[in-house]
């Protein structure tokens, strides 16, 4: 837990930092007509800057020893998390739909062990039924590839 | 005026179309409350881009009725599966679960859904009755009025939020900071882009509610292993009616609850403290003291009355300033710019229809909304028997088209990923995510109001003091931001002991 609290008081000092570099390049003192681009960014910057170091400190300064995340819970973090990325990759080649289905279809089997029957039929099912609704029926479009262009749409 | 008003509002709200909208809303709004990782936020930013076709009245009952739904949704699975979907639920669960391992399930969920209805139309009753003056008073507001009120709401989380106030300091700047990413409106200038073009249009909120909460509310649910063991619902109409010729003994409860949740819930982040107070306070009022805790009725009435007073409030701000109480309300309010209406007091003037519509669908949402979670809670319920290798992938495809299709963008996906994993380390370390979100959404108003009022006063801080209203709102914000730092040196003075670790996550 600690190490957590220190590395993220740690990014969020060094992003707090990076803000107030391109604050002073914007300028952020009176300008002709009132206060100039990075005015409002660089005290933003500078309050959580400070904010975060005390935090810093605090954390380093802590004796409770809670482990921020075990191995059992990880795991099935990152098997939503990194298909989830992977899918996210795939989509912009095969649109939306077809990525959702491979992805349902993948984590169903992979995680949950469901048999092929409910995994084809969910896997399906479902982006086509989100497909009638958004694009049918609330003419929201989603992206799509090239099955979406054989099947003329 | 009131009256004629209110019975315009009604003869928008009571339309067949806007009562099937409502319908509706209030369906998906229960199945988003009763899913874990969808809460109300996202639940409505999910649905934002549908609303874009629509009139923004009946858009604006869709998106209210799916908070209502949302709102009575985190009573089930409090109740039967000791889930609280949202912080405000949590204290429902203390005699709601109890309650339901007893067999009791039915009259915990009767009393609870009943305690919302009468809580949330004890606030409707009252923003029927204030938001026209507030919004009078309002509209004599200049840009420092309007920057102290938001100085006020981010003071609030800070100094009653709880957890540990630096951090909700924190999560407020980052939110600012993030709002300023893009096009400099008023010198043209592109900041904190650092020549990247896909940082130019800068960071949308909605896509930052989807992510923090939606996917990072997911992370968190896999990580506890997600084991749903729930309970029987035992529902019927003998156990409603039973329960109903029970309720009124508990009328002090309701009144309290009522009270405080309205009190505490037009400031932002108040439901959850509210909730609290509310349970804490019968508690210490009740002749059964000791069965708290244990499955008392009292124990479910008394936080579901004033969560849901908390969570209607937190709409008073909302349509009478254009400053939302809650992340929900927040988004409701995205909604509205996007619709083309301007939030704030004017809208009261030039859009009488739309507030009108608006509340009177508070008072129907609400009506319609008790009636259809009493009758279909079984089949509520039965969605959290869905295996959860099915759910899962499923909220995160639902959460990825809800951010694609705000700006038809694919980095937006991407974001949301991003938020997702922020919203879960945050959630971990206890950084609020609450204030971070209204910050986003209001960054813009409130780096606008600061700039107007520093030109009018030539750069002096000190006209946010200077004038009457400003400098009184200035002076309480000033108070909630100091406050976590007098509490510990006045609780000393006192001889009282040390503040017990207060829940974080408002």
């Amino acid at each position: 837990m600690r190490a957590a609290e220190l590395i993220t008081a740690s990014v969020l000092m060094l992003l707090g930092g990076i803000v107030i570099f391109d604050a002073v390049r914007l300028g952020f003192r009176w300008g002709a007509d009132g206060p100039q681009s990075g005015f409002f960014p660089f005290w933003l910057a500078l309050i959580m800057v400070v904010s975060c170091g005390i935090i810093f400190i605090q954390a380093a300064f802590d004796q409770t020893h809670k482990s921020f995340v075990s191995r059992e819970q990880l795991v099935p973090v990152l098997k939503v998390l990194l298909p989830a990325a992977a899918a996210v990759v795939l989509m912009q080649y095969v649109g939306l739909y077809v990525a959702s289905a491979i992805y349902l279809g993948f984590y169903m089997r992979w995680v949950g062990h469901h048999s092929w029957l409910t995994v084809f039929v969910l896997a399906i099912g479902i982006p086509v039924a989100t497909f009638l609704v958004f694009e049918k029926w609330f003419l929201v479009p989603m992206p799509k590839g090239p099955l979406e262009a054989w099947l003329g749409y | 005026m009131g009256i004629e008003n209110l019975f315009l509002g009604f003869q928008i709200a009571i339309t067949p179309f806007n009562i099937f909208v409502a319908l509706v809303g209030i369906l998906l709004g229960t199945i988003i409350g009763v899913l874990p990782g969808l809460g109300g936020a996202n639940g409505v930013a999910i649905l934002l881009p549908v609303t874009f076709t629509m009139p923004p009245t009946s858009a604006i009952i869709l998106l209210t009725s799916i908070y209502w739904g949302a709102l009575f949704g985190g009573a089930i699975t409090s109740i039967l599966f000791n889930i609280p979907g949202e912080p405000w639920s949590v204290a429902t669960t203390f005699d709601g679960f109890p309650m339901a391992r007893q067999g009791q399930g039915g009259q915990a969920l009767t009393a609870a859904f009943s305690s919302s209805f009468i809580g949330a139309f004890f606030s409707i009753v009252l923003i029927t009755l204030f938001a026209p003056l507030l919004a009078e008073i309002a509209l004599k507001f200049g840009p420092p009025e309007f920057f102290a009120i938001q100085l006020l709401t981010f003071s609030s989380f800070v100094g009653l939020g709880g957890g540990n106030p630096l951090k909700s300091l924190v999560s407020i700047l980052i939110g600012f900071i993030l709002a300023t990413v893009g096009l400099d409106i008023v010198t043209g200038q592109l900041r904190l882009t650092f020549g990247f073009t896909d940082l130019m249009k800068g960071f949308d909120f909605i896509v930052a509610v989807i992510g923090l909460f939606g996917i990072g509310e997911i992370l968190l649910s896999v990580e506890e292993g997600l084991t749903f063991q729930g309970s029987k619902t035992g529902m019927n109409l003998r156990v409603v009616f039973d329960t109903w010729k029970v309720l009124p003994r508990y009328w002090r409860t309701f009144v309290r609850g009522s009270f405080i949740g309205f009190w505490m819930g037009f400031k932002p982040g108040g439901a959850t403290p509210a909730s609290f107070m509310s349970y804490a306070f019968a508690k210490r009022f009740s002749k059964n003291a000791d069965r708290f805790g244990k499955g008392e009725l009292e124990g479910v009435v008394a936080p579901e009355t004033a969560a849901h007073a908390a969570g209607v409030a937190a709409m008073l701000p909302m349509i009478t300033l254009g400053i939302p109480g809650s992340p929900t309300a927040a988004v409701m309010l995205g909604g509205l710019i996007i619709w083309g209406l301007q939030p704030g007091p004017l809208l009261f003037k030039e859009k009488p229809d739309f507030v009108w519509g608006l509340i009177a669908s508070m008072y129907t949402g609400n009506v319609l909304g008790v009636l259809m979670v009493l009758a279909f809670v079984p089949f509520f319920a039965a969605i959290l028997r869905i295996p959860f290798a099915i759910l899962t992938p499923l909220i995160v495809v639902v959460c990825a088209i809800g951010s694609y299709a705000v700006h038809n963008s694919m980095i937006d996906i991407w974001y949301m990923l991003i938020f997702g994993v922020i919203g879960y380390v945050f959630k971990k370390l206890d950084y609020p995510l609450a204030p971070l979100v209204l910050a986003l959404v209001l960054g813009d108003l409130a780096e606008n109001a600061l700039r107007q009022s520093l030109i009018m006063s030539q750069g002096s801080l000190a006209i946010f003091l200077a004038r009457p209203i400003s400098g009184a709102i200035t002076a309480a914000a000033i108070f909630f931001f100091i406050l976590p730092i007098i509490t510990p040196w006045w609780r000393r003075f006192r001889g009282l002991p040390a503040a017990a670790p207060a829940r974080p996550e408002a």
